[in-house]
């Protein structure tokens, strides 16, 4: 392969990794806070992606007003969940919500999937871009789509506006110091119950943010998240479990490193992430980005 | 006196209808008294649309007709609709319960290619007639075919002879293809490329494999920007096929000149995107629902029971099970080898079969085919309305001929 074909694909690349790393921030962020395994976050994607959908079907509202308003519904059923369900499982085997969120994921798919079929009779649905990003753009070594060039660039303003409020503002001084310690932080008058809620609706409004965004790319389906879920939560192993910078690193990494390999050797495509979180778990078991457990 | 003889002849004739019945009866050797039909099919996942619950429906519309044209059988008909996950191993396993457990007499749909042929093995083991409407490779008839195992609809070698040719004719003759890592896209790769050298068509770089199911194409759309092929060919079905198509418009390949090769399509793929985005495609399929009168009727019925129009694969279903139950009717017996008896060389013609003739030899199932353009949205008459014929392959001619086959009974 010559290195124009490379560098092709390297760009290529970000795209997937935009959706990696915006989707692995948002369970980063959930699990460094409540220490929840978030396996729904899968099925929210897919519920940003349905709801830009649906608002378009049902109140004719274009992908604009969409990428704000999904997001917020889907943070605003995950408050829900939070408050109603997850909430007591808090202090329990983890286990317990790894099975509760699975669980939910399937019934979040199958609901989905009878109201596509019900309401639209289809189970895969169609959703173009704005008028404004459609057709493609020569960018002199590449003819490439607008609309994937806008992605790449909104994602990673996203995910530094995060970084950058959690490491450097003083909201996230509380919620790193309700991760920390959540008594000493309680006994300094901060409801940490409450921003555990918060951050838990921020997070998922991530996913359902990266879902919007994947509409006109992908079809919309009820089965879109499963897939890239399991590739999300190698991202999150890789970059260390709970660490923002590591999370969006890993995420446009990975997403580069699969699309060379599409191009090189196609069947590897799918399994050079395994192969790549097996060999960073021997050689730093705590992930690239993360601190060992001792160390916290 | 004369009321009297009246009565006695009527009684005399009743009595004589209900002995006929009764004899036919004691004739039919049903197991357990009843024939099961079991349709193995993907309820759940990227293939649950086109065939699925819809397949269940054709089978159990077909189960009632056959009851209603044959009175000795009222009652005596039951189909099972079973999931398969389009994977091998469950197939296998659902199989082999469906046989042993719940007493199926016959298989019937089995969309994707590894799952159809896990499902003909242990069909051949239990000595149980399946017949293969939705799985395409045709393994199933060479290498890997068995007494018991029928291919229905379609095959690889009909999809590339149909699409490779026509598309390869029509000045399309650099290709550059991509496929989905498993039997299917792998049989149709190389029936695919086989037809394209054979209409002196070239292929501008190896065909490359995708994983199964997948949905970001965009580094195989890139590598055909550089590599300027006359025709794309994607050899992915159902909801990959719709990502394919989605961002094969998306990166603005048709306006750089390259052209969409399809080697297999279904009506529900159309729905999903909109026909605009497939306009100008070509296809090969076995039926479509408007193709004509008679067509037309059976889909009517079919769209009253389901509330959808049906995909040929559907279609497929009703015509396989029919033929099986009138294969049962023949042989007075749903044992499998009295029915395969009763199959082979079969010659008949519904509303989706044209001149079909099932071959004894390898047990393809022989008819007509249609090479379809998919049109532009503004040229549909009606919601669904989405082909345009361009050629009828004859039954004769559609599938791969018997000197190539590798099958030995």
């Amino acid at each position: 392969m010559n290195t124009q074909l490379l560098l092709i694909q390297v760009f290529n690349g970000l795209v997937n990794g935009a959706f990696y790393a915006l989707l692995s921030l948002g369970l980063a962020v959930i699990f460094g806070m409540l220490r929840i395994v978030n396996f729904m976050h899968g099925a929210l994607y897919m519920l940003g992606a349905f709801a830009a959908f649906a608002l378009g079907q049902a109140f004719g509202l274009g992908f604009w007003p969409s990428l704000i308003l999904a997001p917020v519904l889907v943070g605003l059923l995950g408050v829900v969940l939070e408050r109603t369900l997850l909430s007591r499982l808090y202090g329990l085997d983890p286990s317990y919500n790894l099975l509760l969120t699975f669980g939910l994921t399937l019934l979040t798919q199958d609901l989905v999937k009878q109201v596509m079929l019900s309401q639209y009779a289809v189970s895969s649905a169609p959703y173009t871009p704005p008028a404004a990003l459609a057709g493609v753009v020569n960018l002199g070594f590449v003819v490439f789509p607008k609309y994937r060039l806008f992605v790449i660039v909104l994602s990673l303003v996203i995910c530094l506006l995060t970084w950058l409020v959690i490491e450097k503002t003083r909201v996230g001084a509380i919620i790193r110091a309700s991760t920390e310690n959540p008594s000493v932080t309680r006994a300094f008058g901060i409801d940490v119950g409450k921003w555990v809620t918060g951050v838990f609706g921020v997070g998922v409004g991530l996913a359902g943010l990266a879902g919007v965004l994947a509409a006109p790319i992908y079809s919309v389906e009820p089965y879109m998240g499963a897939e890239l879920i399991i590739t999300t939560f190698a991202v999150v192993v890789i970059g260390g479990m709970g660490s923002i910078l590591g999370s969006i690193v890993t995420g446009f990494a990975v997403g580069v490193l699969a699309a060379v390999g599409a191009a090189l050797y196609p069947p590897i495509a799918n399994t050079l992430v395994f192969i790549l979180m097996a060999a960073v778990l021997l050689v730093r078991p705590s992930g690239l980005f993360g601190l060992p457990e001792g160390a916290r | 006196m004369n009321m009297q003889k009246k009565t006695l002849a009527v009684l005399g004739s009743t009595a004589c209808c209900a002995a006929m019945t009764v004899a036919l009866a004691q004739n039919l050797k049903l197991s357990d008294n009843v024939v099961r039909v079991g349709v193995l099919t993907d309820l759940s996942g990227v293939y649950s649309e086109l065939s699925g619950q819809g397949s269940v429906k054709a089978a159990q519309l077909a189960a009632a007709d056959f009851m209603a044209q044959n009175p000795s059988f009222r009652g005596k008909v039951q189909v099972i609709g079973v999931d398969h996950q389009n994977k091998a191993d469950v197939a296998s396993n659902k199989a082999a319960e469906m046989i042993d457990r719940q007493n199926v007499d016959m298989l019937v749909d089995l969309p994707t290619s590894s799952a159809a042929l896990a499902a003909s093995e242990i069909a051949r083991q239990k000595k149980v007639p399946t017949l293969v409407v939705t799985g395409g490779t045709t393994a199933l008839t060479n290498e890997k075919c068995n007494r018991y195992t029928f291919h229905y609809a379609y095959d690889n070698y009909m999809l590339a002879n149909g699409t490779g040719s026509a598309v390869t004719k029509r000045g399309g003759n650099s290709w550059y293809i991509i496929y989905p890592n498993y039997a299917f896209g792998q049989d149709l790769n190389r029936q695919m490329t086989a037809a394209i050298q054979e209409n002196k068509g070239r292929l501008v770089a190896p065909s490359d494999a995708t994983p199964f199911p997948n949905t970001d194409f965009s580094s195989y759309l890139l590598k055909a920007q550089g590599l300027k092929p006359k025709v794309f060919g994607t050899m992915q079905a159902g909801a990959d096929l719709v990502n394919v198509v989605k961002q094969y418009n998306e990166f603005g390949l048709r306006q750089q000149g390259i052209g969409l090769g399809i080697g297999l399509l279904f009506e529900t793929d159309v729905a999903a995107l909109g026909q605009d985005a497939f306009a100008g495609a070509l296809a090969t399929v076995p039926w479509y629902w408007n193709m004509d009168q008679r067509a037309r009727t059976w889909a009517a019925k079919f769209e009253k029971a389901f509330g959808k129009k049906p995909t040929w694969a559907q279609a497929g279903v009703y015509s396989a099970t029919m033929s099986y139950l009138q294969a049962v009717a023949r042989a007075k017996s749903d044992d499998g080898d009295a029915v395969v008896k009763a199959l082979e060389g079969h010659r008949f013609s519904d509303f989706f079969a044209r001149n079909a003739y099932v071959r004894p030899q390898d047990h393809r199932v022989l008819l007509d085919v249609y090479t379809v353009q998919v049109k532009p949205k503004a040229q549909a008459k009606e919601s669904g309305d989405y082909f345009t014929k361009i050629a009828t392959i004859p039954a004769a001619r559609a599938f791969m001929p018997l000197s190539e086959s590798k099958c030995r009974m």
